[in-house]
């Protein structure tokens, strides 16, 4: 019982963590000691201190500002490009799974073919084709994600299908529409949720890395991944440069895969007894 | 016997059948990023020499002479040609043929990604094994928090800090460059981090899911030594997911590596491309998605013949 009880701390540990982060995004614009942009010719490179709690930068912008804002921009975005990914994949997963025939075989086939794809070769390539901004980069990140989204649904939806009591609510006169969205869609909730969660914090990362090789979010964005990019230079002196914007990624990509993993002993995803530790 | 050969034909022949219509999409895809691209080659060619500013009569002439004028599909087909007879067309930049470019920089990625993979497999197993044996306690505990640092930790990140201790606080490998194995070890362990953090964390979990299965207890009823138990019975039957764990990650350690090789200026595919979309060189980037995804096809094709020896439920032709 011991053993529960200690896994169960660490995923309300990272629970709490989560919330801070997703809070301090939200409330930036209130919590900020400045603005993220704000350039203090006189004030660059400084150490911690009472008036800049983590320093500035070379610009003399200060991190903290930049780190709250940043975290705003990475955790809005990826909400946006993990909103897209899953609309995109459910829809067509539901689409191929729910009719089956030639719209299921073709979407299979495209599913193949966007599975075969080295995803993050391929967000190089459109991120780096379409020149820098928001929207090539949402682009860039839904292209190459939605697939597996839609084979996980496709196989749920065939699962759930099958199940006899969809089958009699068919029999009982019930359209393709209401089964849908009173049975299939509910159903598929528990699993869409945790999928969601996790994509989230994979999108941050790849983001990040986008960013840093410049390809993603641009200067002077207060971004956690071009932070790191402009911190590149000058951490030998000012450390906290780079060590704080990578250990916000940190605890952002970590506490969202704990409550990912928390969430699917919850709902009871996994299909085994065991129950998963953290 | 007549049925398990044939099991395992129509399995491969099948697979070998998808390969087909996956490599006309990811050629698709690659025209398709010149198309969706905002500047126009005839454009990009003309002004090469960043004098000239050529006009609209130039431009049309240009466009005409690529061929740009005419239907996408059309233009599809004429690409996909070339690229068939081994033309991947010619970099606007170096004026050297793609494919001979991206060729020669292959092995630097293969190498890297190669040697990534295997310190993936090497680390991420026996860790895998024993988080699972020591279930619950203090090495268990430090290895699953480890293993949830390194899925989370961007691998650029990772990468400065590790030039900064190892390079050049402690002086015991090169900073970056091409040449010897020395200079592929730090690239190799950071590009290797994350999914080495995933494995174990798969491996863990899925060995101890093996274990609570019935012919372990038997095992163990018949008095079968725990490290007899967990390596002859317990590791096989835990191995598939791990396999596919490595075949999806491939994909993420091809294009990681680019992050990877602009930090340590390695000389491969990734660093190339990233030169190509500075000079917006599309030749080039069509070539490279291209070619990783060729050469991710066949990897997967590698992994799929994997699964056949690890599962018998599909080499005896079952479901």
């Amino acid at each position: 019982m011991a053993a529960i009880n200690k896994a169960s701390i660490v995923y309300r540990l990272a629970a709490v963590i989560l919330l801070l982060l997703v809070a301090s995004a939200v409330l930036a614009p209130v919590i900020a000691p400045y603005d993220p942009n704000r350039v203090m010719p006189d004030e660059t490179l400084q150490p911690c201190s009472i008036r800049h709690w983590l320093g500035t930068d070379s610009l003399g912008r200060d991190v903290l500002s930049r780190l709250l804002y940043g975290a705003q921009v990475s955790i809005g975005f990826a909400v946006l490009a993990a909103l897209c990914t899953t609309l995109l994949g459910v829809s067509l997963g539901i689409i191929g799974g729910y009719f089956g025939g030639v719209t299921d075989l073709l979407l299979q086939l495209l599913v193949n073919i966007f599975q075969g794809l080295p995803g993050m070769s391929l967000m190089i390539a459109i991120a780096g084709s379409l020149g820098p901004g928001s929207a090539s980069l949402l682009l860039a990140v839904t292209l190459t994600s939605w697939a597996g989204f839609s084979r996980i649904v496709r196989g749920e939806v065939l699962k759930i299908k099958e199940e006899s009591y969809i089958e009699g609510i068919r029999s009982l006169g019930g359209s393709d529409a209401y089964i849908l969205r009173r049975y299939i869609l509910p159903n598929l909730f528990n699993s869409l949720i945790i999928l969601f969660t996790i994509r989230v914090g994979t999108v941050v990362l790849s983001v990040a890395s986008l960013s840093f090789l410049g390809l993603g979010m641009q200067p002077p964005q207060a971004d956690w991944g071009v932070m790191i990019q402009d911190a590149k230079v000058y951490f030998r002196s000012y450390p906290q440069l780079l060590i704080a914007p990578g250990l916000c990624i940190l605890a952002l990509c970590g506490s969202i895969q704990l409550v990912g993993d928390a969430l699917r002993d919850r709902f009871s995803i996994r299909q085994s007894t065991q129950k998963q530790d953290w | 016997m007549e049925t398990i050969k044939s099991g395992i034909w129509f399995y491969i022949v099948k697979k070998l059948a998808l390969v087909i219509p996956v490599w006309l999409g990811i050629s698709a895809a690659a025209f398709l990023l010149g198309v969706i691209s905002p500047s126009d080659p005839a454009v990009l060619l003309l002004s090469m020499d960043g004098i000239s500013t050529p006009g609209a009569q130039e431009i049309a002439a240009k466009r005409h002479e690529l061929g740009l004028d005419r239907p996408y599909i059309l233009q599809y087909l004429a690409w996909l040609g070339q690229v068939l007879q081994g033309n991947l067309g010619i970099s606007y930049i170096t004026q050297q043929p793609v494919l001979d470019e991206l060729l020669l920089r292959l092995p630097v990625t293969v190498t890297l990604a190669g040697i990534s993979l295997l310190l993936v497999m090497l680390v991420g197993i026996p860790l895998g094994v024993l988080m699972a044996w020591g279930k619950n306690t203090g090495s268990d505990f430090v290895l699953r928090a480890a293993a949830l640092a390194g899925t989370s930790l961007p691998s650029f990140w990772l990468s400065i800090l590790m030039i900064w201790l190892f390079a050049e606080t402690l002086q015991l490998l090169p900073t970056s460059g091409y040449g010897s194995v020395s200079q592929l070890i730090l690239p190799a362990i950071t590009l290797a981090a994350g999914t080495t953090g995933a494995l174990m964390r798969l491996q863990r979990a899925t060995l101890l899911e093996v274990l609570e299965q019935n012919f372990i207890f038997a095992a163990k009823a018949k008095g079968l030594p725990g490290s007899r138990i967990i390596w002859r019975h317990g590791l096989p039957n835990a191995l598939i997911p791990v396999v596919t764990l490595l075949g999806n990650y491939f994909g993420g350690v091809l294009g990681g590596s680019a992050v990877i090789e602009s930090i340590y200026s390695l000389p491969g595919l990734g660093s190339y491309v990233l030169e190509a979309i500075r000079g917006r060189d599309y030749p080039v980037i069509q070539g490279y998605v291209l070619f990783t995804g060729c050469v991710f096809v066949v990897f997967n094709l590698l992994v799929d013949l994997v699964y056949l020896g690890l599962n018998p439920r599909i080499r005896l032709g079952g479901k």
